[in-house]
């Protein structure tokens, strides 16, 4: 279904946070905001939750040092013990120290890159994966805020035209996009 | 806003606007390259041929074609390979540490060091391969399960951790580095006029677009790698120490090693980022963001690790005598006086003395003498590992077994070779790749920009956001 988007475009970060603040004090969703670099503060003025991938990071990490020590245990106790200048190697515990290095190696290796994968594709960047920002120079020096009428029912386009021009906006452009 | 005092330098010199800080980065990616990139270019891929070529050669004969022999098994080889991965380390240290410090004046200079690492740590994988003498079985090191019996690699060896520990630092490295050259890919592809190009960068660039959640999810994955890769830095030197401190060697066996080791990795590094950053400063017109200060800031990180590393020479000096071992002696005796003591001597003369001048100010901020402390500091690191391994080894208990070291042209062009190579590959990097990071630059234009920074306080409204944090 197409939709009528408005484009409001800003040349400075802290104008369009100010605006963004007025605008959503009045009840104007704010579905997107597109910036060069991140605008520190912008989350929560227009609604946007904090990442878990942090907690992504945690669950990976824990997985790497489970098969890490699952892996070595097998390896040097179960599997194939290896004599090494005589010293006890029955179980696990016995030659603990020896395998913190790769264990905690393995750890941040999963951690890493688990949470390097995702990242990818929960933001969907991927090779060949084509740009979405409405303006190339929302990746130089300008700043775009995206509202779509359709989650605003309480204002018609002129009405969000005319709240919009009070934030210090440089460039104005209503799209249709499917 | 993060609001500054106005007595700290600015971090970025002049009347920049968002605008200029992506034109002075895109601009030599976009130019048509200068003469003296083709011409240093040339140079260093004549060199790094030859290399490639000594390896072939090697490759073909055995690791006989080195000047090894019975008692010294381990030369140049390994200090090939330290000095490399020591080198890497700055990188990192400037990424990841300074990042969780909250150090602003590394963004200048990270996308180059972390570069600069990578390329780096590439070098010094080849050494531990090659020195396989049968690269096809490189896999070997890996734990696969296989045919040769139950037979699974040494998990208690510090040899294979080094695997594990080098691979981990190297690929996390790399995505590190990716993921924050991902938006400046973006930058450039959106500005490209040509279609080969725009088609490249449309690629590199994996179709960022800069929404605010992708943002709040590169900040905190910047911060959470940041914050794997700064024990991992630690644990890699610590675990290339190992290979020697595990041993009964004289000289080896070591406690000091992996704190010591460390330093002189970050030490090393420091040095090479100088080295590369005062060139590209200058070749690219970069001088506004990577000026003096930041010159001085690395300087001092210089004086603060090369004064740990002085002190870990004398440390151990002291404690071989204070030990009562005869044998822990004697190395240390033979490394001061014996037939190697012009690397000894240039080892503390480049790693002790000349970083101790750094604290005069007007020495540690001058360009010129940095540029020349940068490679008096490099050529010191490499003479450390020389001494470390090669005096070391070349007097064991037998003296009928004792030797020296001589180098063959094989070595050399090995050696000369990996630095050839490093070259060509930085030099790819500054010509296709920002080498600032310069979406992050941004950030700190109105905190540490000399324009905003001094200027009246026209955005009074930045108060009230205070209470939003």
């Amino acid at each position: 279904m197409a939709e009528r988007v408005i484009y409001a475009m800003y040349d400075d970060d802290d104008v369009l946070k100010d605006g963004a603040k007025m605008l959503v004090a009045k009840g104007v969703k704010i579905s997107e905001v597109f910036s060069p670099f991140p605008i520190h503060g912008i989350d929560p003025i227009i609604g946007i939750k904090n990442t878990r991938l942090g907690i992504v990071a945690f669950l990976f990490g824990i997985t790497g040092l489970m098969l890490a020590t699952v892996g070595m245990r097998y390896f040097m106790v179960t599997d194939w013990p290896m004599n090494i200048g005589g010293k006890p190697n029955f179980t696990y515990l016995d030659n603990l120290l020896a395998f913190v290095p790769i264990t905690f190696e393995f750890t941040v290796l999963c951690a890493a890159h688990g949470m390097a994968i995702t990242y990818m594709l929960r933001n969907k960047t991927l090779p060949g994966i084509p740009a979405q920002n409405p303006d190339p120079r929302t990746t130089d020096d300008k700043f775009v805020m995206e509202i779509r009428l359709s989650e605003n029912t309480k204002y018609n386009s002129e009405e969000l035209e005319k709240l919009l021009r009070e934030t210090g906006l440089i460039e104005l452009d209503q799209k249709e996009i499917k | 806003m993060h609001k500054e005092a106005a007595i700290r330098e600015p971090l970025i010199l002049g009347h920049k606007t968002y605008h200029d800080v992506t034109e002075d980065v895109c601009r030599p990616i976009e130019d048509k390259a200068p003469k003296m990139w083709y011409i240093l270019f040339g140079i260093a891929l004549i060199i790094g041929l030859y290399g490639v070529g000594c390896i072939f050669y090697l490759l073909g004969t055995g690791i006989g074609v080195w000047g090894l022999n019975k008692t010294i098994g381990w030369a140049w080889d390994i200090t090939n390979f330290v000095w490399w991965v020591g080198i890497g380390h700055a990188g990192t240290l400037i990424s990841a540490v300074l990042l969780l410090f909250r150090q602003k004046w590394r963004m200048a200079i990270n996308r180059s060091a972390e570069a600069m690492t990578i390329f780096a740590v590439f070098m010094a994988g080849l050494f531990p391969l090659i020195h396989m003498g049968r690269l096809w079985v490189g896999y070997w090191t890996l734990p696969l399960p296989n045919q040769f019996g139950s037979l699974w690699v040494n998990f208690n060896s510090p040899l294979l951790w080094d695997v594990f520990a080098i691979s981990t630092y190297l690929s996390v490295s790399l995505v590190f580095w990716y993921i924050g050259l991902i938006p400046d890919f973006a930058t450039i592809r959106d500005r490209a006029k040509k279609p080969v190009s725009k088609k490249m960068y449309s690629i590199l660039a994996f179709g960022w677009s800069g929404r605010a959640k992708h943002w709040n999810r590169f900040e905190l994955v910047s911060l959470v790698l940041a914050g794997l890769a700064t024990p991992l830095v630690f644990s890699v030197h610590s675990i290339v120490s190992f290979d020697f401190a595990t041993s009964i060697v004289p000289g080896w066996h070591t406690t000091i090693f992996p704190p010591y080791f460390v330093a002189g990795a970050v030490f090393s590094g420091f040095a090479m980022v100088q080295t590369l950053m005062l060139v590209m400063r200058k070749a690219m017109g970069l001088e506004a963001y990577i000026h003096t200060k930041h010159v001085e800031y690395m300087n001092i990180v210089i004086m603060v690790t090369g004064s740990i590393v002085g002190t870990a020479y004398i440390t151990e000096l002291f404690i071989s005598w204070y030990s009562g071992v005869e044998y822990e002696a004697y190395a240390f005796i033979n490394r001061a006086t014996g037939p190697y003591w012009w690397a000894y001597f240039a080892m503390m003369t480049c790693n002790v003395v000349s970083p101790q001048l750094m604290w005069f100010r007007p020495l540690r901020r001058s360009l010129i003498f940095t540029f020349i402390i940068s490679i008096v500091v490099n050529i010191g690191m490499w003479f450390e590992r020389y001494v470390i391994i090669v005096t070391s080894l070349h007097r064991d208990y037998l003296p009928s077994a004792w030797s020296m070291h001589y180098p063959s042209h094989i070595d050399i062009g090995v050696y000369v070779g990996t630095i050839g190579l490093f070259f060509v590959f930085f030099l790819l990097f500054a010509r296709y790749f920002p080498v600032l990071a310069l979406n992050e630059v941004k950030t700190i234009l109105k905190s540490s920009g000399e324009s905003y920074k001094n200027a009246p306080d026209t955005h009074s409204h930045n108060e009230d956001n205070h209470s939003n944090h």
